[in-house]
């Protein structure tokens, strides 16, 4: 952009911000304010009361952002806003916040409070934008929070919570790609989601963060096929395309024995062995024959699962959004049987009365599509028809989907059409037009003459362009039939004399030169011609005048020998260094020397052997390997992040693990609602196989409860889903499918069986026959069955269900992974005498249960150990503790001319304020000579941040060291303080910048107030990290010193010798922070912190994560 | 999926950016910025286009490019539909969708943006739950007489995004209460030389204006649904019930929507409302040609034609044309140089003629190409496609009786005449 352009902007945007009734405001001067003052400007409205003053400043901040205008020093007065109450404001300020919030990350930290406050909002809308926006700060402090807040999301009770907390999972992966493992964890929860609100989004956080793990798809597949209808269509598009490749890696494909009859070739060919050098026919006929065989061997049985798809993603071609009609369009082409494939046609074209890019989109996937089915569009031929006003690449697709479809049957209107593009105003189109004839004559035979003399006709024509296009395609199709064409091969050659366009002139020339014998009288005239004006041709036509001038000396050495010399000398000093080659190389092989031998007597052979015609091809063969409707199939490369469309696998995988368990209280209310009697089954069996997995593919009577979705969509679901269970799919199974029709007939056999045997058999057995019965059962007889077993066993059924209660209870505490295993081990040791068993709940234990003295009695030394640092901190001396604290540099000697300064966090309480930390100065004077008046100014804080500076040094004599102590209120946060030291000569910028760990002061607590404290900071203030101990830092005494070092925390007494607990506040806000080192076999450790400020408890543990590790 | 938004002016000025992820700076456009150069035609442009590190995907709209940048695999479609669906609420927000009013509402665009898409993922694009959370500027207010105050920021939470019909509000009510539907279909034509129809076929759109009071349940049904061959549905409608009865169910948005677009089954033949007769030629030598135009009734129904006019891009090498019209004034832009001719009504009686010479670069050869014709008309109350009727429309789940309207009108779409 010229500068004249960004001043109009300028002004521009100046002028269309400011409303008229802030006209006045100097901020709106435009040109003549300079974008410093303005945004003082802007600062000070922001800073105002009025918020219709905050709401302008706002405004014209974003209007800022949206033309690229950099705003980020206003930073810290818009953040200051976060929390206002004016709605819009507030809108603005977290479109502000997001933009920004990656260049300024400690400072976007303070805006999250708000969110977190947020998140725990009664209103669900607030609590999802809330969470919206705290996901799209990008700044990796905060993901441990994100990570909370998203797990917490996820399993909230507003679907529309739940919705944003799949949309924040693509946000974290992207921040910090190492959370995969548990955002999986939390995919894998969403999933299972029964809303269609929910379903769309997490797809979408599927593909991006797992494509790879088709698993997490078996149990939910069913439910999202049967809630797709109801889904927003931008997720339609998500689930139809990852389900197009779930569909792949797991059905067969439909059209096996088609492609076995027709395509002959490719992947079968690999089957049979490589014996393609066989009599084509032959092996046709074999083919055909053992496919055939196949065929009747095992026939195509579609899978249920299959079908549902199919079904369920028809009605959604008649959808509004052309991404969805293209995505179910591309689903059809990869997974239907080809006799079903044609319903997308129609759809397809109606998309091309669309937008044109909608179209060009489009085209290119008819074009893919053409190529493998042709017949499919076939009865849209006139819809493809060009018409002037079209863009050109919107014609050239339509050519070559034209070009694509023709036929015997349809050439001559095809070829009708053609004669009138060719006379169209645009060239390249023109070309393209000549092109597809070529490419009709070749594909068509019968056409072929008819082409051939409408291009000669061309190549009269006035525009050169299209006569060189004509001469080209004319070339590669002579090249077929040649001996027939010599009128037309003599017909070219008199148009060298015209036609300068270099690639035509070299077509002709070659032409010439491979058909000499077709025109003898001719070829050496032209050869004449072309010496004489051969220095001033282009280089592709020089070479082809020395090919010409090379084979006429082989055929006609009597008449061309000279003018062939004649050409290989003037090539032989041509600038071209190929040229040069060429005669060089030419002259070796057709002029006989001593020297040559050899190669020279096959120089005929060499050059006038017989060359293959060339194929003209679609451009568009083949790429349907990628996925239809995608990028990468649109560019014809793969694009980032792409997956690829799998083939399909040779045998079908197990079917059986889209089955889903129901969980019992979904069962429990359904089926109560059918038979109020009925009494519970035990959990896994499941035999009343209601609707899919086990029947037939092409029985589309039955399908009816899968296909009910519409309306009662998650209720059919849930339906559906019942009829799953843990069904142990066996090999026989598709042979029974077949035999479903006989197997009613011995319906009623079975239930007697069934009955007769359930009376004598224990629980046990009865398990495992039903699951064996259940593959073979089908609705009435698992109903029946289930009645008289409810009546057989009504005496049992008390104990089978407690009995299935009990094992249920320990299989989910067995197969929970244990995220708190520190804490439930010590609860567990101490309640081991109470029969009550509070797995998941773990509340503050009350102190009469837990007697103090115990405690006490547990680890004297620790105890003592934590005492003397409690006693530390009470005393005004400066003891350090047992390490040495660790001092920063804050003036280096080079850099301070002598003067070197160092500072660390003495630990002591700052007795002029308790809000302040200590920061204990030692001032070295390495120089030669005296320093003077050492003091401090011009301090730069972030807002909220006091300074409490030191007394000023009056001389620092040369060698000599002092010290001196000043405070500084961090407000809690790990924001530096800047400013400048200064002595009676010079000034220095330093900055102390705190750890975290120094922000907080010792607190003593005993082990209950520890708990009951920790008790009331679970959920979102609690992190947990696991973790594996530094080697050095496997005992008590190393772990507690290296925290105590890490943070400046005291030591909490703990009755269990596997947990090191420490607390303290910090120092502004006296926020608690409480830790738990809980240590583990070989090393492992997990680590947990519970503080109200997140921030700096997920600062804090990194710190004490990296003070242990390392 | 969207990285970033680029809105771009057809000069190449990029006035407007938004990003859903991390900051691409916008010297990535300068990729689109050479292809649109090399393109000449802003029609031209590739809608996809590939950069060493960013797939750019644009849509031309309103002589502005919508340029979104991606760096991963996304269906092209999706993104260009989405795209369009930010076109269509800029102007249905701001009543045009050009620089100019882009420009003036800038807050408003980019909040309108922020709630579209959530990391790159659409998130709100049904009108209506964007009209809860950003109310429309104040002029169009004023002017619907709806709103007074300052902030465009809806002071509710946007509800209908949980509601499980979020196209249409809670709460909606009207003194008047009113349906409307427009029958509009478009003949989409291809005529040769001689007037034969090369290619012809219907489609039509049913669009809706509907002000009802609460949440009506609407049922619209057709006197020969079997006319229509293929068809697509605003999401509200009931599609089972399409299939198993033929009846439009659905509850309608609030306002102004596209209910459903059909195709009408090729195997009926299409009425041509209209016949051209037409002598465009260019002389051999001297650099001129001549053009006589005019255009009769043909099968209109007994309806009058209206709104008729004529578009003829010439070749470029002419330079200037001299004709005069019998009816209808006509203008030539030089530097596309098309020819308009406005003519109006079609008067039976007298047919509107068109006739003159062209004249045409000295030294350039005689144009290889006739121009093309095309033709653009409408024809009230005539739905040409003859039998589509609405028979009914019942309203179930309110008490009060409203109002109903329906309106047929037939237009011309793409309709060329080729000389």
């Amino acid at each position: 952009m010229s500068s004249s352009s960004a001043f109009n902007e300028e002004k521009g945007g100046s002028s269309s911000v400011g409303e008229p009734e802030y006209g006045h405001d100097p901020a709106s001067g435009g040109i003549f304010s300079s974008d410093y003052k303005r945004h003082d400007d802007l600062k000070e409205m922001l800073d105002s009361n009025k918020d219709s003053l905050k709401l302008e400043a706002m405004k014209r901040i974003v209007a800022m952002i949206a033309r690229g205008k950099n705003a980020s020093d206003l930073f810290p007065a818009v953040v200051k806003n976060v929390a206002c109450k004016n709605i819009e404001v507030k809108k603005l300020v977290y479109v502000y916040l997001v933009r920004y919030a990656e260049e300024q990350q400690d400072l976007a930290l303070l805006s999250i409070s708000t969110f977190q406050r947020g998140l725990k909002d009664p209103n669900q809308l607030i609590r999802a934008s809330a969470l919206r926006v705290l996901s799209s700060i990008r700044v990796t402090i905060i993901v441990p929070i994100m990570m909370l807040a998203i797990k917490e999301a996820a399993s909230d009770m507003s679907p529309y919570v739940r919705k944003t907390a799949a949309h924040a999972i693509p946000k974290l992966y992207s921040l910090d790609p190492e959370q995969k493992d548990q955002l999986i964890e939390v995919i894998e929860k969403l999933l299972a989601d029964k809303t269609t609100l929910v379903a769309g989004s997490v797809v979408m956080a599927f593909e991006e963060v797992c494509p790879e793990r088709i698993d997490l798809i078996h149990k939910n597949y069913r439910k999202l096929c049967n809630l797709l209808i109801d889904v927003e269509e931008w997720g339609q598009v998500v689930i139809i395309n990852m389900l197009t490749r779930y569909a792949r890696t797991q059905f067969l494909n439909p059209n096996i024995n088609e492609s076995l009859l027709e395509e002959g070739g490719g992947a079968d060919k690999t089957f049979y062995g490589s014996d393609e050098d066989e009599d084509e026919d032959e092996e046709e006929k074999e083919k055909k024959a053992e496919a055939a065989a196949m065929a009747k061997r095992k026939p195509y049985v579609m899978d249920p699962d299959h079908r549902l798809l199919l079904r369920n993603t028809k009605p959604l071609l008649q959808s509004r959004n052309a991404a969805v009609v293209m995505a179910v369009a591309q689903l059809y082409f990869h997974l239907a049987p080809k006799a079903e494939v044609g319903v997308i046609a129609k759809a397809l074209v109606r998309l091309l009365r669309s937008h044109s890019e909608v179209q060009y989109v489009v085209l290119q996937n008819v074009a893919t599509m053409t190529i493998k089915r042709r017949g499919m569009f076939e009865p849209y031929l006139k819809s493809f028809y060009i018409r002037s006003t079209d863009p050109t690449q919107i014609k050239i697709l339509k050519l070559e989907v034209l070009t694509n479809l023709a036929n015997e049957t349809n050439i001559s209107t095809i070829l009708r059409e053609f004669q009138t593009y060719i006379k169209s105003m645009d060239k390249d189109f023109v070309a393209a037009t000549i092109q597809a004839i070529g490419r009709c004559a070749t594909n068509i035979g019968e056409v072929r003459d008819t082409c051939l003399n409408g291009l000669v006709q061309l190549l009269s024509n006035r525009d050169e362009l299209v006569v060189a296009e004509s001469v080209v395609v004319i070339k590669k199709l002579l090249q077929m039939q040649p001996e027939k064409h010599s009128d037309i091969i003599k017909h070219m050659a008199k148009l060298t004399d015209n036609i300068q366009v270099p690639m035509a002139r070299a077509s002709i020339l070659w032409l010439i030169g491979e058909y000499c014998e077709h025109v003898p009288k001719i070829a050496p005239d032209v050869l004449r011609k072309m010496a004489k004006s051969f220095t001033n041709e282009e280089d592709i036509v020089k070479l082809q005048i020395l090919n010409l001038a090379a084979k006429l000396y082989l055929t006609n050495s009597k008449q061309t020998k000279l003018l062939t010399q004649y050409v290989l000398n003037l090539a032989k000093y041509d600038q071209n260094y190929d040229i040069r080659d060429r005669a060089r190389f030419i002259r070796q092989l057709i002029v006989p020397t001593e020297k040559s031998g050899a190669l020279s007597k096959y120089a005929k052979k060499l050059f006038l052997a017989l060359k293959p015609a060339p194929v003209l091809e679609s451009p568009f063969k083949d790429r349907d390997h990628f996925q239809l409707g995608s990028l990468s199939h649109l560019l014809n490369a793969k694009a980032g992040g792409y997956q690829e469309l799998p083939d399909w696998p040779e045998s079908a995988p197990d079917p059986s693990v889209r089955n889903v368990e129901v969980p019992e209280w979904t069962k429990c209310s359904s089926r109560e609602k059918r038979k109020e009697k009925k009494v519970e089954k035990p959990f896994y069996s499941d035999s009343e196989g209601e609707s899919g997995p086990t029947e037939s593919a092409d029985s589309e009577s039955d399908s009816a409860s899968g296909s009910e979705s519409g309306s009662e969509g998650s209720g059919s679901a849930s339906e559906s889903e019942e009829s799953g269970g843990v069904s142990v799919s066996e090999e026989e199974e598709e042979e029974e499918e077949e035999e479903k029709k006989t197997k009613k007939r011995e319906l009623k056999k079975a239930v007697q069986e069934s009955e007769s045997e359930q009376s004598s058999e224990e629980e046990d057995r009865k398990h495992e026959r039903k699951m064996k019965q259940q593959k073979s059962d089908s609705e009435s007889e698992s109903d029946e069955e289930e009645e008289s077993e409810s009546e057989s066993s009504q005496s049992e059924s008390d104990d089978s269900e407690s009995e299935a209660e009990v094992r249920k209870k320990k299989k989910a505490a067995e197969s929970k992974p244990p995220s708190k295993p520190a804490k439930r081990e010590t609860t567990k040791e101490k309640k081991e005498m109470s029969l009550l068993d509070l797995d998941d709940f773990e509340p503050a234990p009350s102190p009469q249960v837990t007697p103090v003295n115990n405690l006490f009695s547990n680890s004297l030394v620790t105890d003592l150990e934590g005492l003397s640092l409690s006693e530390a901190v009470l005393l005004p001396a400066t003891i350090t503790p047992s390490s040495a604290l660790k001092s920063y540099e804050l003036l280096h000697r080079i850099t301070g001319e002598g003067l070197s300064v160092e500072y660390c966090f003495s630990r002591q309480p700052f007795s002029p304020d308790a809000n302040m930390v200590a920061v204990q100065m030692q001032f070295t004077n390495s120089s030669a000579s005296d320093t003077k008046s050492l003091h401090m100014e011009d301090v730069k804080l972030q807002s909220g941040m006091r300074v409490k500076e030191f007394p000023e040094i009056e001389l620092l004599p040369a060698g000599e060291t002092a010290t001196a102590v000043m405070g500084i209120d961090f407000c809690d946060s790990t924001q530096a303080a800047n400013f400048q030291l200064c002595t009676h000569t010079r000034k220095f910028f330093v900055s102390i910048q705190p750890p975290v760990g120094e922000l907080m002061r010792p607190v003593f607590l005993t082990e209950n107030e520890f708990k009951k404290e920790q008790g009331q900071l679970m959920g979102m203030n609690e992190i947990t990290e696991k973790l594996t101990l530094d080697a050095k830092c496997r005992n008590e005494h190393a772990i507690v010193q290296r925290v105590t070092t890490a943070a400046n925390l005291s030591r909490v007494p703990c009755g269990s010798d596997k947990e090191c607990r420490f607390a303290g506040r910090t120092v502004t806000s006296g926020s608690l922070v409480l830790v738990t080192v809980a240590t583990r076999e070989e090393g492992a450790a997990q680590l947990t912190i519970n503080c109200e400020k997140m921030v700096i408890g997920t600062m804090l543990v990194k710190d004490i994560l990296l003070a242990l590790t390392q | 999926m969207i990285n970033s938004l680029f809105l771009i002016s057809h000069s190449g000025d990029i006035f407007l950016e938004k990003h859903w992820k991390s900051v691409i700076s916008r010297s990535v456009c300068d990729y689109f910025l050479e292809a649109k150069e090399k393109a000449g035609d802003p029609e031209n442009v590739a809608p996809v286009l590939q950069t060493p590190h960013h797939y750019l995907i644009s849509i031309y709209r309103g002589k502005l490019f919508f340029l979104s940048v991606t760096q991963t695999e996304v269906p092209p479609l999706f993104v260009i539909e989405f795209l369009h669906r930010v076109a269509d609420t800029f102007q249905d927000y701001f009543g045009d969708c050009s620089e100019v009013v882009i420009k003036e509402n800038t807050v408003t665009v980019y909040e309108l943006l922020e709630e579209m898409l959530d990391n790159g993922f659409p998130l709100a694009t049904e009108s209506n739950v964007l009209k809860e959370m950003i109310r429309p500027p104040t002029i169009l207010r004023s002017v619907v007489n709806t709103l007074t105050g300052g902030s465009n920021v809806g002071g509710t939470l946007p509800t209908g995004q949980l509601s499980n019909v979020p196209w249409r509000r809670a709460g909606v009510k009207y003194t008047n209460n009113e349906a409307y539907f427009d029958v509009i279909e478009e003949i989409d034509a291809i005529l040769d030389k001689s007037g034969t129809t090369v290619f012809a076929e219907i489609q039509g759109v049913v669009e809706a204006c509907v002000k009802l009071t609460g949440m009506p349940d609407l049922t619209l049904s057709f006197m020969n649904p079997r006319l229509l061959d293929d068809v697509s549905f605003h999401p509200c409608v009931r599609f089972k019930r399409w299939e198993s009865e033929r009846v439009l169910s659905f509850i309608p948005p609030d306002g102004n929507f596209r209910l459903m677009s059909y195709h009408v089954s090729s195997q009926n033949l299409v009425a041509i409302p209209v016949y051209v007769k037409q002598n465009i030629s260019f002389l051999e030598t001297g650099s001129c040609g001549r053009l006589d135009i005019t255009i009769g009734p043909k099968q209109t129904m007994g309806k009058s034609v209206e709104n008729l006019t004529v578009t003829i891009p010439m070749p470029k090498s002419v330079l200037s044309v001299n004709l005069t019209a019998t009816q209808g004034t006509y203008t030539f832009d030089l530097t596309t140089k098309v020819v308009l001719w406005d003519v109006g009504k079609l008067n039976p009686q007298k047919l509107p003629n068109l006739r003159g010479s062209i004249s045409i670069q000295t030294g350039s050869p005689k144009p290889e190409e006739n121009p093309s014709i095309n033709i653009g008309l409408q024809i009230q109350q005539l739905a040409i496609s003859a039998g589509l009727k609405v028979s009914r429309l019942d309203m179930y789940g309110e008490k009060y009786k409203p109002f109903k309207g329906v309106k047929y009108v037939t237009k011309a779409g793409k309709f060329q005449v080729r000389t």
